[in-house]
């Protein structure tokens, strides 16, 4: 019983210390976002220097040229882009990964390796095609061909996890709908799919959160001020001079909340969706 | 096929709905688009001085577009090209000469200007051509605090000897000095220049070893502050324990509401013969891109913006130091202290060359001043040093080479393809096949499509240009790319920042960082998922928070924490007695620091991960193994683990792959530090294509040897195991 009631406390402690360490460096962020003025002093508890809303104020309230409220364009955009995003990643690679899970056929191994290999192989030198090819399909500065090139980017990543996921799924259950006069797209629409959904539910966060932080190539594509997405915005308080970290930091804040409230209420999903890809791969 | 149609469909609907609601609004007859970098205090200035250029032309409009400075380049080099560019555009003139030969802006033409500096205007002088509208001029200046030091300060040894009467914490200068834009005002004064007059390094010689040791002299005595960074200049001179502060115009918006301090040019050096440190002046000019839509227009803002009443409301609303100097007869100018300060300064300071080499000096020429700050080389060496690897960075393209044989490879290729898979074709048994398939091609074959158009054609045309020179020149150079990187463009295989280097760093920090993951990922989820946790779904809740914050954001805050002075880490070591530690100066522990922030990322994911593959063990197994009375570290080692190993192969696979281009850890975190050795293959690739002079060419060679390894490796991994990985 002792022993029981020790290992019950060491086991405690321990997540507590890793609940520290996960948390430790997210604190420094909220000190310095409620810190009024500029950077609090070096200590080992991120408390900040006083409390103000100031960094929270200016950033929720900065207008434009033209008067527009910019956190809010840039909100809006980045929640279309990142949804979007999601749920066409979602409808592409739904049918394909259910196809790679299924059946067999000339070409699987070869389109599969080429899945992964997109995977390995560093973008640095394929934005200058994008950009071009974004151009000839008149994409340019539109929402449109962000989302775009950020579902195909998550596509092969949403395979992976929605096949395992549809392997783990028994073949006799679809069968069975068959069996009953269904054809196999309405097997998969009304008997595989409501099976699969933790797993779809993590993967359109993944490629939500994707795009919801993605900065390099929104950058390039966007260059009118009402289609920035949110991480444009934070980036312009990290320039090289004139940073201001306490804006910075309210703005990281800002742009964390949506995806942690996300993490929050897919967070049973969150933990069986993510296995399915595996268990059975 | 329903299926696929009402995908196709609702997909077609999604996106015009997006398209729909990215339509522009046209409320002019004529707009005018201006881009620019600056932040919020310049940007309103420039906007208050369009706006009354605006008043004057009825009808037309000018869009001030904001660009994020670490965008700015790759955005212009991108658009203007494909006809996307701005009417007009703002930058400093020191990537003038890269714009020019890329051909990215045009000359400008018209009235000769005047009321300008002849110095000014000849830095936007290029190849016998005026190329920019000249609107400000920047520079460093120094900050003094009046009641810490009433006289001026004519000269560093002044401010030296203010040093003796300071208490302890307090110091006479603040001063970036592992920066070298922030010191080469030291290395003029001395005689000595980064650049010379036709493009090579210049540092190298008596005097600026002399420039370096008396600038290493600073830190070793406790002049400046060790290890001085752009935030503790500004913390430091803003709590008053500086008396004063090599800054530019920037401190001065963070030190509003704070009055009682002056600037004042930077002073002579009497060690130096008595001369002064002039700082390098960059001019901000406006600048016309090549297919500028309305070039006369655009001229003529330009015009205005430099002239003296857009000059003065610039100044007066943004802070802009401008070049016009007719402007600073304007009272609104001349009695504003700091404004003055700052042109005094940029009277004196000295353009940075117009080359398009000046991108490449200051990575080099950084890292030779760590090394003699950290007293890891002495100055000369770390200046020849610098000298050698400017060389190196700034390699000339490679030759242009014959492509007939590549073209001939290639299409001979293509073509046996091409015949073996027809012949196979006619093979009853593939025919067979194929038409068996049929029915699963209508499940994948979008996607297929989708991913090949924009993922991997993207990608091989981006390999492709790892045959090509790159910008500006993008002629043929057959695998010169590869030669280059794999035999060290000449220098030893096993010198600074070889591949042979670079290779095992990534290798150690993949191995390194997923073995950290897995460990920490899976011993927590045993913990969590122990019957007895209490608050578990809250913890499980937290401990994810690393996952959802952006990592740049995060990564930026490690950065923070590691700071000498500023540092939480040497704050908590301090609680336990340990002097603060130089996190960035040794490998062992700049390597640490990049490990501890990418092992923080990730370990959710992979704990993520382990728990949902402990629900899926069947709770039997454990019964059976109770009833055999098992100990619970023999369940772990028999049932759990070998249980979780299939769950865990794939995410540690794709962790692996993930690790191994890890850029963002790296650059953000030890961006290098110390002196390169903490860089990994893809970091590398990413200074050749932006920082070391737009080596795309080169950058895109990484990538495929990078892609290459990758691939090898996993080739490696047993059979099944790769298997799961797919």
């Amino acid at each position: 019983m002792r022993a029981r009631l020790l290992g019950d406390v060491v086991v405690h402690a321990l997540i507590a210390l890793a609940v520290i360490f996960a948390l430790y460096p997210v604190l420094w962020v909220v000190a310095l976002a409620f810190s009024p003025g500029v950077t609090p002093e070096a200590r080992a508890l991120p408390v900040p220097d006083g409390f103000s809303l100031e960094h929270f104020a200016a950033v929720l309230s900065r207008t434009d040229d033209g008067g527009h409220w910019v956190f809010g364009s840039q909100l809006a955009s980045s929640s279309l882009v990142s949804v979007f995003t999601a749920l066409v990643a979602i409808m592409i690679a739904t049918p394909a990964a259910y196809g790679l899970s299924r059946f067999d056929f000339v070409g699987k191994r070869a389109s599969l390796g080429a899945m992964l290999a997109t995977q390995m192989f560093p973008g640095v030198a394929a934005s200058v095609p994008l950009y071009l090819l974004l151009d000839a399909l008149d994409l340019l500065d539109t929402r449109t061909g962000l989302v775009l090139v950020y579902a195909t980017t998550a596509v092969p990543f949403a395979i992976f996890q929605l096949r395992g996921a549809f392997d783990a799924i028994p073949k006799e259950l679809e069968e069975a709908a068959m069996v009953d006069g269904a054809t196999r797209a309405t097997a998969f629409l009304r008997v595989v799919l409501p099976a699969a959904r933790p797993a779809i539910a993590v993967t359109a966060l993944f490629a939500f959160i994707q795009a919801w932080n993605e900065f390099v190539l929104a950058a390039t594509f966007l260059t009118r001020e009402d289609l920035y997405t949110l991480p444009i915005l934070l980036q312009s308080y990290a320039s090289e001079h004139d940073a201001n970290l306490g804006h910075f930091a309210a703005g990281a804040i800002l742009v964390s909340v949506p995806v942690m409230a996300l993490f929050y209420f897919l967070q049973r999903e969150l933990v069986t969706g993510l296995t399915e890809g595996g268990v059975k791969g | 096929m329903t299926r696929a149609h009402s995908l196709s469909l609702s997909l077609s609907l999604s996106l015009s709905l997006s398209l729909s609601l990215s339509l522009p609004s046209l409320a002019h007859a004529q707009t005018l688009v201006v881009w620019h970098a600056y932040g919020d205090h310049e940007a309103a200035g420039l906007a208050a001085a369009a706006h009354a250029w605006e008043t004057q032309h009825p009808g037309v409009h000018v869009d001030l577009v904001a660009s994020p400075f670490g965008a700015y380049a790759t955005r212009l080099r991108s658009a203007v090209p494909t006809h996307h560019g701005p009417d007009l555009f703002i930058d400093a003139h020191n990537r003038l000469a890269t714009y020019v030969a890329e051909g990215i802006v045009v000359p400008i033409g018209g009235a000769p200007l005047d009321d300008f500096d002849g110095r000014v205007l000849a830095s936007l002088r290029y190849a016998d051509d005026l190329w920019g509208v000249p609107l400000s001029v920047k520079c460093l200046a120094l900050y003094v605090w009046d009641d810490l030091a009433r006289d001026p300060f004519v000269d560093l040894e002044a401010i030296e000897a203010r040093g003796s009467t300071l208490p302890t914490g307090t110091f006479p200068l603040v001063w970036e000095l592992g920066s070298s834009y922030a010191t080469v005002g030291l290395f003029h004064a001395y005689g000595a220049e980064l650049l010379d007059a036709s493009g090579h390094f210049a540092a190298s010689t008596p005097a600026g070893a002399s420039a370096l040791a008396r600038l290493t002299g600073l830190e070793s005595r406790g002049i400046v502050p060790p290890e001085t960074t752009n935030d503790l200049v500004r913390d430091l001179f803003r709590s008053r324990r500086a008396v004063s502060a090599v800054s530019g115009p920037w401190l001065a918006l963070d030190l509003v509401g704070q009055p009682g301090w002056r600037v004042q040019p930077l002073p002579r050096v009497q060690s130096a013969d008595d001369h002064a440190m002039q700082p390098y002046a960059t001019i901000e000019a406006a600048m016309l891109p090549t297919y500028s839509p309305q070039p006369e227009l655009a001229l003529d803002l330009a015009r205005y913006l430099a002239a003296t009443e857009g000059s003065v409301i610039r100044a007066r609303e943004g802070g802009h130091i401008v070049a016009s100097e007719s402007a600073w007869l304007e009272p609104a100018l001349a009695n504003d202290p700091t404004l003055v300060g700052f042109h005094e300064a940029a009277l004196r300071a000295l353009p940075m060359p117009t080359d398009p080499h000046m991108d490449v000096v200051f990575g080099p020429m950084d890292r030779a001043l760590h090394n003699a700050l950290r007293g890891d080389a002495t100055p000369a060496d770390a200046l020849a040093q610098a000298a050698h690897r400017f060389e190196s960075e700034t390699r000339a393209a490679p030759a242009r080479r014959d492509p007939t044989i590549a073209i001939v490879f290639v299409s001979s290729t293509l073509v046996l393809v091409l015949l073996v898979a027809l012949s196979r074709l006619r093979s009853a048994e593939l025919r067979a096949a194929l038409v068996r398939s049929m029915p699963a091609y209508a499940w994948v074959t979008h996607a297929f499509v989708a991913v090949l158009a924009l993922v991997v054609v993207p990608l091989l045309v981006g390999a492709a240009t790892s045959f090509f020179a790159g910008y500006p020149d993008q002629h043929y150079v057959g695998l010169a790319n590869y030669e280059d990187i794999l035999t060290n463009r000449g220098s030893g295989l096993f010198d600074h920042g070889s591949f042979w280097i670079v290779l095992p760093v990534t290798v150690l920090w993949t191995v390194v960082n997923v073995t950290l993951h897995v460990a920490i990922g899976v011993g927590l989820a045993l913990l969590l998922h122990r019957p007895t946790v209490k608050l578990r779904t809250f913890a499980r809740v937290l401990l994810v928070v690393p996952w959802a914050v952006p990592s740049y954001v995060t990564a930026l805050a490690w950065r923070g924490m590691f700071h000498r002075q500023l540092g939480a880490i040497n704050a908590i070591l301090a609680l336990f007695g340990v002097e603060p530690v130089s996190w960035f100066a040794q490998f062992s522990t700049a390597f640490t620091a990049n490990v501890a922030t990418n092992v923080w990322l990730g370990f959710p994911f992979m704990m993520v991960v382990t728990l949902g593959a402990l629900t899926s063990i069947p709770r039997d197994l454990y019964e059976a193994a109770d009833l055999d009375g098992a100990t619970a570290m023999q369940k772990l080692t028999r049932i759990t683990l070998p249980m979780l190993a299939p769950a865990l192969l794939p995410a540690v696979a794709m962790g692996a792959v993930w690790t191994f281009n890890m850029f963002n850890v790296v650059f953000l975190v030890s961006a290098g530090e110390p002196d390169g050795t903490t860089e990994i293959l893809v970091s590398e690739a990413y200074r050749w294509a932006f920082t070391r002079g737009h080596q795309i060419g080169y950058a895109a060679a990484y990538s495929v040897l990078i892609f290459m390894i990758l691939v090898g490796l996993t080739r490696l991994l047993p059979r099944e195991r790769a298997r799961s990985a797919t």
